[in-house]
């Protein structure tokens, strides 16, 4: 597939190569970006997006191919190679130092002299300049680790720009933003380009590459599969490109019947280990035959609610209620008992031992269970039992001996849900079903977390994409600062939820 | 003896004692500040005293001896660098190997050279740095209060002692006023963010090293041929782990970390003038309790009296690109 820039080309790559070991992870890449222009890049996890992004900043050299940048063949060595180039890039996890001012973190490096003195003076009037040419407004005496994400993000922009880039590179920027955050980032991507910069936008999430970008290339194991023009082609498309198969992208789900309160939480109060309070005065229920969803940008006391309901967090007061018991002094063994599971936030560090073979991992924390042998596992009967959760969860590669860490994320995931939700419980509280877990693997976990309302269970669903939680839930929590500010029914739209996750509006 | 006379010397002692602190506190601050936690301090420290003491033994020339002990502080700090920098090291483990490598290393070649069981020969007097007396000080002893304070506190130390306080304000306009300075705090924070600004991590480390090592030098230095005329057996006693948690105290900041080292010297002090007296109720009280006195004090003080310490956030940690 080709796809000819009209303007002069700001970058092209030509040919690029790379392999890890056995691992091909870009395969003959060739893309030309028009100068001027957003060009979007998607693809699922592990399509070498990353790789192919840390070959232009110079974090690994490509085994082969050419970079040019405005016609020129460049080496891209090194970081400091690439932005003598005009490379700038915005990194997914912020290259921030926290305790630095902002001022700091932009001079970094390009301090102009071996004293800072003079550097900081003209650091001001350029942070000054890009201001006003961009509307970028920072504090440049701010500490960072005090501005929100929005703001620490700005200041990467700030960085990369400071230091003359011409060519924007952004890593999955919207992840840690807010919706209003997210369409103020586009807002100043878009002043960017028509100032003249180039910008590469990388993604897996299709709603951003059809609101910002000009352009689009889609990847699939290190290769790119597509570039298209954005006002040519579709969700459905590039969903189908991304995959390599047709995928349901709507959750489609009938009408709730919603029963008995299974899950009551009451006037919930937890503090963190710091002794702040992360969730405050909280009353919620969940019912049989219901999605309840909570929304909120990540930190606003999700977590510790769910960790609270889990057993795993002490609350500090209020009550919680499972099948009509108060789970008070429970610990989490007691809970499963009580039939409550719980599909962790964050796999890696909660829902599995990376190091376990897959079966192994299919019966933690039900291995009391007398099924199981009891004190002398019945390794013929974990094995067993996991090889028909393979079969039925799709879980690929369908061998139950392999490493669990040996797994892709989407299947790691698979491993975790279909553990908890093969135990029949009652009550199932669910942290970010789908965080790092491609498009197919999405499709397939939401279909089964359906399928559990629909079997009269009572689910409590949390997550920060607020699409999963739209799409999903039946009656929806918004939580700030540790309050749920608001409930909206399912159908809620999206600039409604995304005020009261800002705390804005009630 | 009345009161203010037995103040005034255990002051002059305090700062005598506090100044081999001081060298290693400035040093650890470097190190740590730049992301590599430095257990090791102690031995650099041992080895650089080690090295003085030798040089200044068949040279008879103190500021010889100062070159040896930097020179042999900065390679022991390369070879903690290159185990936790270039192989990328556990930090902690490499810095203990230090101290045991110093401790024995100067035993068996102070035995193989010197035959006296571990110590050095002893070291003329052109070998030592002998105290100076400040002018007017001899003028000023008969001035009340103000006299005795500048003659016995502040004058009648060697040169190592006012070069030890002149590194604290010189610390501080590195750290806060010069590149390398924002840089190393940079790196002890986030190397990630020095990284991707195009500048080497490892090099930028081995560099923060580098000034450790010179400044652990001036510490050893001062143990072995300013305080004493010889090296002897151990003679570093734990005084790289009192600096590193004078370090701690102070929170990893300069000037802090100075009155740090000035609290446990004059503990220190206090605690050699206490032996073998008697105080009145309580009787002649066991010397170990005033010895023990800077540790306990660390301890009560970091469990909470001075708030969180928060260390460099990336200290102890091996950078490694990821992506």
């Amino acid at each position: 597939m080709s796809f000819e820039p009209a303007k002069e080309p700001a970058i092209e790559l030509v040919g690029i190569d790379k392999k890890f070991g056995a691992v091909h992870a870009n395969k003959n890449i060739n893309l030309t970006v028009a100068k001027g222009s957003i060009h979007g890049i998607i693809g699922e996890n592990g399509a070498g997006k990353s790789t192919l992004m840390s070959i232009l900043y110079g974090f690994y050299q490509a085994d082969e191919g050419e970079i040019r940048i405005s016609g020129k063949p460049v080496t891209i060595r090194d970081s400091q190679a690439a932005i003598s180039s005009g490379i700038g890039m915005v990194h997914q996890h912020f290259m921030l130092v926290e305790n630095f001012t902002v001022l700091e973190n932009v001079m970094l490096g390009a301090e102009g002299g071996q004293l800072l003195r003079r550097g900081v003076a003209s650091a001001r009037k350029e942070l000054k300049r890009l201001e006003a040419d961009y509307g970028l407004d920072v504090d440049p005496d701010a500490v960072i680790e005090e501005l929100p994400v929005g703001r620490q993000q700005r200041v990467e922009i700030l960085k990369a720009l400071y230091r003359g880039a011409e060519i924007l590179i952004l890593d999955e920027p919207t992840g840690v933003l807010t919706p209003p955050e997210a369409d103020h980032l586009f807002k100043v991507l878009r002043v960017l380009r028509d100032q003249g910069k180039t910008i590469i936008l990388i993604t897996h999430k299709l709603r951003e590459i059809m609101a910002i970008t000009d352009t689009v290339s889609v990847m699939r194991r290190g290769e790119i599969v597509a570039t298209r023009k954005t006002a040519d082609t579709t969700v459905e498309e590039l969903a189908e490109l991304m995959v390599g198969r047709r995928v349901l992208l709507r959750v489609e789900k009938g009408e709730a019947d919603p029963g008995k309160v299974l899950l009551s939480v009451k006037n919930l109060t937890v503090k963190d280990s710091r002794g702040v309070t992360m969730v405050d005065d909280v009353s919620f229920e969940v019912r049989a035959g219901e999605i309840v969803g909570i929304a909120g940008v990540a930190g606003n006391g999700q977590s510790e609610l769910l960790e609270a309901i889990a057993g795993i967090r002490k609350p500090s007061s209020g009550e919680i209620i499972v099948n009509g018991q108060s789970i008070a002094g429970s610990d989490p063994a007691m809970l499963r008992a009580l039939g409550l599971a719980h599909i962790p936030e964050d796999r890696h560090h909660m829902g599995l031992v990376l190091k376990f073979e897959e079966y192994e991992n299919s019966i933690l924390g039900y291995h009391r269970d007398r099924r199981y042998g009891g004190a002398m596992l019945d390794l013929d009967a974990i094995r067993k039992q996991a090889e028909e959760q393979i079969v039925k969860y799709d879980i690929r590669p369908p061998n139950a001996r392999l490493k669990t860490a040996n797994f892709s994320g989407g299947n790691q995931q698979k491993i975790v849900v279909a553990r908890e939700i093969e135990r029949d419980p009652d009550v199932l509280i669910i942290g970010q079903p789908t965080r790092g877990v491609d498009i197919g693997a999405i499709e397939f976990i939401h279909k089964r977390i359906i399928d559990t309302r629909d079997a009269g269970k009572a689910v409590l669903l949390v997550s920060v994409e607020l699409d999963e939680i739209r799409s999903l839930s039946d009656r929806i929590l918004v939580m700030f600062a540790g309050k749920v500010v608001g409930e909206k029914s399912g159908e809620a739209g999206e600039q409604t939820l995304g005020l009261m996750m800002a705390g804005i509006a009630a | 003896m009345d009161y203010f006379e037995v103040f005034i010397s255990i002051l002059g002692s305090a700062i005598r004692l506090s100044i081999p602190l001081l060298f290693t506190a400035l040093a650890g601050l470097f190190s740590e500040r730049a992301g590599i936690f430095d257990i090791g301090l102690e031995g650099k420290m041992l080895v650089s005293a080690f090295a003085s003491a030798c040089v200044a033994y068949y040279t008879g020339n103190a500021w010889a001896g100062l070159g040896a002990g930097i020179v042999t502080a900065i390679l022991f700090s390369m070879l903690h660098g290159f185990a936790s920098i270039t192989n990328r090291g556990n930090q902690i483990v490499s810095g203990v190997a230090l101290n045991f490598i110093a401790a024995g290393l100067t035993i068996v070649l102070g035995q193989a050279w010197f035959s006296q069981g571990g110590r050095t020969g002893q070291v003329p007097a052109s070998g030592r740095f002998s105290s100076i007396t400040l002018p007017g000080a001899d003028m000023m002893r008969e001035v009340p209060i103000i006299g005795p304070l500048y003659a016995n506190v502040i004058s009648g130390h060697n040169i190592l002692t006012y070069i030890a306080f002149l590194m604290v304000p010189l610390s501080w306009w590195i750290l806060y006023r010069t590149r390398f300075g924002l840089r190393l705090r940079a790196v002890g924070e986030n190397p990630g963010a020095v990284d991707t600004a195009g500048i080497s991590v490892s090099w930028l480390r081995y560099r923060a090293l580098i000034v450790t090592g010179f400044l652990a030098g001036f510490a050893g230095t001062y143990l072995a041929i300013a305080q004493s005329a010889a090296f002897i057996n151990n003679m570093s006693a734990g005084k790289g782990y009192i600096a590193l948690a004078a370090l701690i105290f102070a929170k990893w900041k300069p000037v802090p970390v100075m009155f740090a080292c000035l609290l446990f010297g004059f503990l220190d002090a206090f605690a050699n003038f206490m032996q073998g007296k008697s105080l009145p109720l309580i009787g002649e009280v066991p010397v170990q309790i005033f010895q023990a006195l800077p540790y306990i004090l660390t301890c009560v003080l970091l469990a909470g009296f001075i708030g969180i310490a928060r260390p460099p956030k990336a200290g102890g940690v091996p950078y490694t690109k990821e992506r």
